[in-house]
Formats: C-alpha cells, sequence, structure tokens
C-alpha cells in the first residue's frame, strides 16, 4: 500500500485537514492498521516539499490541524499515472509455504501433513471473511473478496503441491 | 422392519447421519476405500476433493441412492443401506433434499410445480403445495418467475428454483452436489448465501460436495475425501 499516493488520491476529490485524510483512509483502507497521525503530517510535508501538494493558509484556532491541503497539478499527474498503471503481476514463490514444504520434503518429515494443516488454516480464514461478507457492508466484502481469492489461489497451489508431493520429492532429493 | 441399533459409539457423538468404513466400486474402479464420516444435527458439512476423488460417490452413498459393497450407512439410528428399497425410497422422499449441479428441473413443468414436487409426491394435495411452493419465490428473489418453465430462466434461478424444490418439504437433510458448479461466482456466492440461510433457518443439516474453496467456506467444517478415504481437517489449525 502506498501511502502518500493513496492520500493524494483521497486530496484529489477536495482539500482536506490532515485529521479528516486520517478518518477516510482508516475507514477504507487501513481497517486493521490505522495510520498515525505522525505520519499522516511527516508525509503531507513531503508532498508538499515535492510540490505535489499546497498547504493552505493557517486557519485560527489551537491545536496542528490548522491547515488545509489542496493537490497540485503534478500531484494529480502522479495519481493518475499511479491508477492507470498495474501493480506487478510477480508470482510470489518464495514465499513461507513453498520454504515449508520444500524444507520438509528436504527433511524427510511430511510435506502432506504440513499441506494439510495449512488448508485448514486457509479455509478457516475463508470461513470469517465469508462471514464478514456476510454481516458487513459493501466495503466490507470488497476486501474480504480480495483475501478470499488469495486465499483461493493459494489453497490451488496447496492442492495441486500435495498431489505432485511424490515426484517433487524425488527432485529436491536429487 | 425394526431399526437396529447403531453400532457402540455412533448415537453417542450426537449424528445424524453417518458412513463408516465404506467400500463402493464401479466395475472394477474402486471409487470409495473405506471412507467414514459423520456429520452432526443442523451442521452444514462440505466434502471437498479432487475431480474423481469420491466425494459424489459418498454422497450418493450418504443419500442412500448409491449402495455400499460394504460398510455402513447411518441416518438418526437407522442403518440405510440394509433397508428394503420401497423403505429406503420413502425416507429418501420424506427426509431427504436434494440440489444438483444442473438443477435437474422438469422441463414441463413450471417453476412452481417443480417446487411443490417433493409435496405432490409426499401426499400433499396440489392447491396446499402449490400455497407453499409459491411463498418460496419471494424469499429467494424469484417474485414473477412462478408460472416460467426451466428454459425461460437463468442458470441462477433455475438453481434457485432447485433449491427451492430441495428445501420445500423441510428434509431433515439437504444434499447438495456442486451446486453452483455451473454459475458464475456471484450468482454462485447468491445461491450459497440462499441454501446456507434458509437450511439454518429451518434446522436443515446440509452435506455440501465442492471443489471450490469458496463455496466450501460457507460450511461449518471440511472433510477432504481423497483417493475414496476421507481426511478430517484439524478443527482448530495453530497458524505460524
Amino acid at each position: 500500500m502506498s501511502v502518500p499516493l493513496t492520500l493524494l488520491g483521497l486530496l484529489e476529490r477536495e482539500p482536506s485537514h490532515g485529521y479528516d485524510l486520517k478518518r477516510d483512509y482508516d475507514a477504507y483502507f487501513g481497517r486493521d492498521k490505522p495510520l498515525p497521525f505522525g505520519q499522516v503530517y511527516a508525509t503531507l510535508a513531503r508532498l508538499a516539499r515535492d510540490g505535489k501538494v499546497m498547504p493552505g493558509e493557517i486557519e485560527p484556532g489551537a491545536g496542528p490541524d490548522r491547515k488545509r491541503y489542496a493537490i497540485t497539478e503534478v500531484g494529480r499527474s502522479e495519481v493518475e499515472a499511479w491508477l492507470s498503471e498495474p501493480v506487478e503481476a510477480e508470482p510470489h514463490l518464495q514465499t513461507v509455504l513453498f520454504v515449508k514444504v520444500v524444507l520438509s520434503l528436504m527433511l524427510g518429515r511430511s510435506a502432506e501433513r504440513y499441506l494439510d494443516t495449512q488448508r485448514a488454516a486457509h479455509l478457516q480464514r475463508m470461513r470469517e471473511l465469508t462471514e464478514l461478507k456476510r454481516m458487513g457492508g459493501s466495503i466490507d466484502a470488497l476486501l474480504a473478496d480480495h483475501g478470499l481469492f488469495h486465499l483461493e489461489a493459494d489453497l490451488r497451489w496447496i492442492d495441486l503441491t500435495a498431489a505432485r508431493l511424490y515426484s517433487l520429492a524425488e527432485a529436491v532429493e536429487a | 422392519m425394526s431399526a437396529a441399533k447403531p453400532p457402540a459409539g455412533l448415537g453417542n457423538r450426537g449424528c445424524l447421519i453417518e458412513a463408516r468404513d465404506v467400500v463402493r466400486s464401479f466395475g472394477e474402479t474402486p471409487a470409495l476405500r473405506g471412507a467414514s464420516v459423520s456429520v452432526a444435527p443442523g451442521e452444514v458439512l462440505a466434502i471437498m476433493g479432487p475431480s474423481g476423488s469420491g466425494k459424489s460417490t459418498l454422497l450418493h452413498c450418504l443419500a442412500g441412492i448409491l449402495l455400499p459393497g460394504s460398510g455402513e450407512i447411518w441416518f438418526d439410528g437407522r442403518r440405510l443401506d440394509t433397508m428394503r428399497e420401497e423403505e429406503r425410497s420413502a425416507l429418501r422422499r420424506d427426509h431427504f433434499g436434494f440440489v444438483f449441479q444442473f438443477g435437474q428441473l422438469v422441463p414441463e413443468l413450471s417453476a412452481e410445480e417443480n417446487v411443490a414436487l417433493p409435496l405432490l409426491l409426499g401426499g400433499v394435495r396440489r392447491t396446499e403445495a402449490l400455497h407453499e411452493a409459491r411463498t418460496w419465490f419471494e424469499r429467494l428473489g424469484l417474485a414473477g418467475t412462478e408460472q416460467h418453465r426451466s428454459g425461460e430462466m437463468s442458470g441462477g434461478q433455475a438453481q434457485r428454483v432447485a433449491l427451492a424444490r430441495g428445501l420445500v418439504a423441510r428434509p431433515r437433510v439437504l444434499f447438495a452436489d456442486e451446486p453452483t458448479g455451473s454459475l458464475d461466482s456471484l450468482t454462485g456466492e447468491l445461491v450459497m448465501e440462499l441454501l446456507v440461510g434458509a437450511s439454518r433457518e429451518q434446522g436443515t443439516t446440509v452435506v455440501l460436495v465442492t471443489h471450490e474453496a469458496r463455496v466450501a467456506a460457507y460450511a461449518d467444517r471440511e472433510v477432504i475425501v481423497r483417493d475414496g478415504k476421507v481426511t478430517a481437517l484439524a478443527a482448530d489449525p495453530v497458524v505460524t
């Protein structure tokens, strides 16, 4: 998740205070990991330094949040470019799943048992996300779906790997 | 015929339906090689497994559609596989509901007649059966399709009609074999939502065969059929 670009994107809607940006970021993108205030202001300061946002006049009142930030043309074209680029579609082969399977095979341990345990953990998480979808709103469903499809992809890999364990063991031992 | 007592241990676990060490072959090809599984009342169980693993054969054995070569099938304390065919057929009609991959609606009948079918076969009067059937159309978002034939409905609509048919007689167990297999993700999700929601509402136990993890995630528990045997996944996996 790119915090600066996401905040820039939020600013493209309308000029906002740091507090409003944090609130919207947390509501839409940072549910499990709220954005610290310090990071919001530090990011806004960097964006201002780079000419991507423009701080407004200091408004009267107490507290640090007295500036309203507006996106600049530079910032707008950066958001435009970012949103039109795909995220790199790399296969995450070196994940812990892969390492655990290969190491189990190398060490003569039961990779099948590990895969079954992993499958159960994945299915349990999928059940939780399905419940979240059923009980939550459409933003919850959107997030849950993303998780569900990724977990499903892992599960397909787990199934295929389980079916190939015999030949994989031979390859690892060779 | 008096119902035999279940073998020791079976009744104590409070299961409604159980396969015990079931072996079933088709000709020379073994499909199940000692499969055991039990389902608790009100539970939604997903049977998963790769193609050809024997998961549908297990469902058909549990439902008394196929008879095992050896092993036992129990339903509510009664041995299903040794019953006379008429008795088994009556039990299926009175206590079991079915949903298959392709709705398998009777094309000559209207949607509401399809839904009413299990009630009509169970001896309910036609007007009463159709009245009960119609209550399902609103519930499943099908209002207005009561008079449609299967050819006039989308896949998702037809599958919801099939679901209503499977549940209309308030069966003790609903057997669902790849109920979303022919549907796109969004429609499949809607069907699963309704299937699980309606079953829980009326306390129907569900045995669901699927190869899709997203569908299985609607269940309370999953088992995997592999090489004709059932593997239960850890109930509480420890994530590291």
